[in-house]
């Protein structure tokens, strides 16, 4: 029944990092987009090859952290000064020198849910992907190094990216399915 | 081995190779990996059972507590504070060398901690865990804990956010949390390595489900290198808040010994004086009992010792400054409290604590002891000794006398007492093994990124010159 299984598109394994990262400046060059290269640990230069833009997880950790700090403010200002003043040791109700080291945490703390579930968000959490049905991929986390193609790519064609893939280097070509 | 010098022009000058004995990315993988996946030891199981009694022993004397009361212990007033503050901030100061290990040297691009950051941040989550137990039970009424929470409760009034405690309870509770993000995020990686190497479906499973289904794209690994920068930055002023913080539970006070502006740095310095100690002793049988030669290599034990020395100095210049000021001061209840320090009931904790963490540092400025393992786990043995009789000695020394000879009084440990910290060694240690046997040790995606074949240069060419370095 493979006539069901729609290609979703080409791996190809490649021999080692500078490897991959030439593929990846080729695959840029020759108008590819829609790629993704694997490898067992970050290859810095990949994203200036493929000119890939800044990840927005900056913005996402500093409005947590405001958003983390103006809480704290509002939360202890309101508690202490407006719901139930309480006298002690005659600081005023609102000592926001006293607030400094509550409102550092919940920034911190806000910052750094927020990195963590911002990142979640943007890898794109996928369990069931078409990559992990090739049995070599496996390798990616170990010492393979993969570039994966998807057919949704406007300049993808089944022959011509095969045989690009392999003039860049790359071994072991399969075409993965949906 | 590790500290040969390579056939380079500046061989005298030129840093040792990070990984030892040329490994390869496979090997890297291997030797990690076999370490969670081949069968258990059984002395594995004889260091769990043992300290995972101490454990028990420790919950059932904290059971006790619960029963009873704080008057099992050996506080009483004026010592309201004994042990169980001593150990709370002996065990966050611990945390805090893993933290430095993990954010701050890399920020500081110190490719060095790559080997030794995965298990330095498990110290420190397990040194929180440790620590956070002890203001949890020594309130007494632990079932009323959540008065430290802003929450509404039945007496319609809010804690009191302008006390150090509480801001204690919000930085501990915050240093906790950013160290377990941080240390789940550089892990997700490598629990993909164990997934793709798993054989049985249990397995599968449970490293597939947190590994959030990584696949190394060059697009997940951008996300993944920010959201750990970021993570390391944000971490990086928690080296040096949480223990400010925890020092202001002092410092804030009126009490002769305590009210003192030195304390935010005194303590942080000595946190990460502790923490390295800590790190040093169980890297040292960590690298042993699993063969670790080529990744924690003497050259990272160096460097570990060196922090530790440097740390170790600024504890001493703190405690001379204290005696300096007691005096400079002219207080009188000031300089008696020092008086009392150095020739009271106490001082005998006092001199032990000098020797440890004054004395005994000073060895490290020779390479040899340095990079002779034996001696630099005594002294790392030593210094964990002197760090806690140095929470003792602020604590306990400076309560016992206070402004009225009437109100003065003496601290004795019950069983109870020590029970309770013995057993926080044995908590801490059940985590650590836990955490050696189910989890990678080492962290491998990093330890790959850090290989003289994984640098390329700009044209994608491997860069010889730049590897060889």
């Amino acid at each position: 029944m493979t006539d069901n299984k729609k290609t979703w598109g080409v791996l190809a394994q490649f021999e080692d990092a500078p490897g991959l990262l030439r593929a990846a400046a080729g695959l840029h060059n020759a108008g590819y987009r829609r790629f993704e290269c694997h490898s067992p640990f970050p290859i810095h230069g990949i994203e200036e090859a493929t000119k890939e833009p800044r990840s927005r997880l900056g913005y996402i950790a500093a409005a947590m952290a405001l958003i983390g700090g103006l809480s704290a403010i509002s939360l202890m200002g309101w508690a202490s000064a407006v719901d139930y003043p309480l006298v002690i040791s005659g600081k005023p109700f609102f000592s926001y020198q006293a607030f400094v080291p509550i409102t550092f945490a919940l920034a911190v703390l806000f910052a750094a849910v927020g990195t963590l579930m911002g990142m979640i968000g943007l890898i794109r959490l996928r369990f069931q992907h078409p990559v992990f049905d090739s049995d070599r991929f496996r390798q990616f986390s170990d010492d393979g190094f993969f570039v994966s193609i998807q057919a949704s790519d406007p300049n993808f064609d089944l022959e011509r990216t095969q045989s690009l893939l392999a003039s860049l280097g790359g071994n072991h070509i399969e075409v993965l399915t949906e | 081995m590790a500290i040969q010098p390579h056939n380079h022009e500046s061989a005298s000058l030129s840093e040792p190779p990070l990984i030892a004995g040329n490994p390869t990315f496979r090997s890297v993988t291997d030797k990690i990996s076999r370490i969670v996946e081949d069968k258990t030891r059984l002395n594995w199981y004889l260091a769990i059972a043992f300290t995972g009694s101490l454990m028990l022993m420790m919950f059932g004397m904290i059971g006790w507590l619960v029963l009873r009361g704080i008057g099992i212990w050996g506080n009483n007033i004026p010592v309201g504070w004994g042990w169980d503050i001593t150990n709370f901030v002996f065990w966050v100061g611990i945390g805090h060398a893993g933290t430095l290990i993990s954010a701050i040297l890399y920020l500081l691009r110190q490719k060095w901690r790559t080997s030794i950051n995965r298990f330095s941040e498990a110290m420190t989550l397990f040194a929180i865990i440790c620590a956070g137990l002890y203001p949890a039970i020594h309130v007494g009424r632990v079932w009323v804990l959540y008065w430290l929470v802003p929450v509404p409760n039945q007496m319609e009034v809010w804690p009191n956010f302008r006390s150090p405690l509480l801001w204690d309870a919000f930085a501990v509770g915050t240093y906790f949390a950013c160290s377990v993000m941080f240390w789940y995020v550089g892990l997700i990686p490598d629990l993909a390595t164990l997934r793709d190497r798993a054989s049985t479906r249990m397995r599968k499973v449970l490293f597939g489900l947190f590994s959030l289904g990584w696949r190394g794209g060059h697009r997940q690994w951008k996300h993944h290198e920010l959201a750990y920068l970021i993570l390391a930055g944000i971490s990086t002023p928690l080296v040096l808040s949480v223990h400010s913080i925890v020092s202001t539970d002092f410092a804030t006070s009126i009490l002769p010994g305590w009210h003192s502006t030195i304390f935010p740095p005194y303590f942080v310095a000595g946190a990460i004086f502790s923490g390295f100690a800590m790190v040093i002793s169980l890297a040292i049988i960590a690298r042993k009992v699993f063969g670790l030669e080529d990744y924690i290599t003497l050259s990272h034990f160096d460097k570990m010792a060196k922090i530790m020395m440097v740390t170790g100095m600024m504890v001493g210049y703190a405690y001379v400054m204290e005696f300096f000021i007691a005096w400079y001061s002219g207080n009188t209840y000031e300089v008696y409290a020092f008086r009392f320090r150095a020739l009271g009931d106490y001082a005998w904790a006092f001199w032990i604590m000098i020797l440890c963490n004054v004395v005994v540092p000073q060895f490290l400025w020779f390479r040899k002891l340095r990079m002779t393992l034996p001696y630099l786990f005594v002294i790392s043995i030593l210094v964990n000794v002197g760090m806690w009789l140095e929470r003792f000695v602020i604590i306990v020394a400076s309560l016992s006398r206070d402004f009225l000879p009437s109100s003065w009084g003496y601290f004795k440990p019950t069983i109870f007492d020590i029970g309770t910290f013995v057993g926080s060694i044995g908590l801490f240690l059940t985590l650590f093994l836990l955490f050696l046997r189910f989890l990678p040790m080492v962290a491998m995606s990093e330890v790959k990124g850090a290989l003289p074949q994984a640098k390329v240069s700009a044209h994608g060419a491997l860069d010889s010159d730049e590897a060889r370095k």
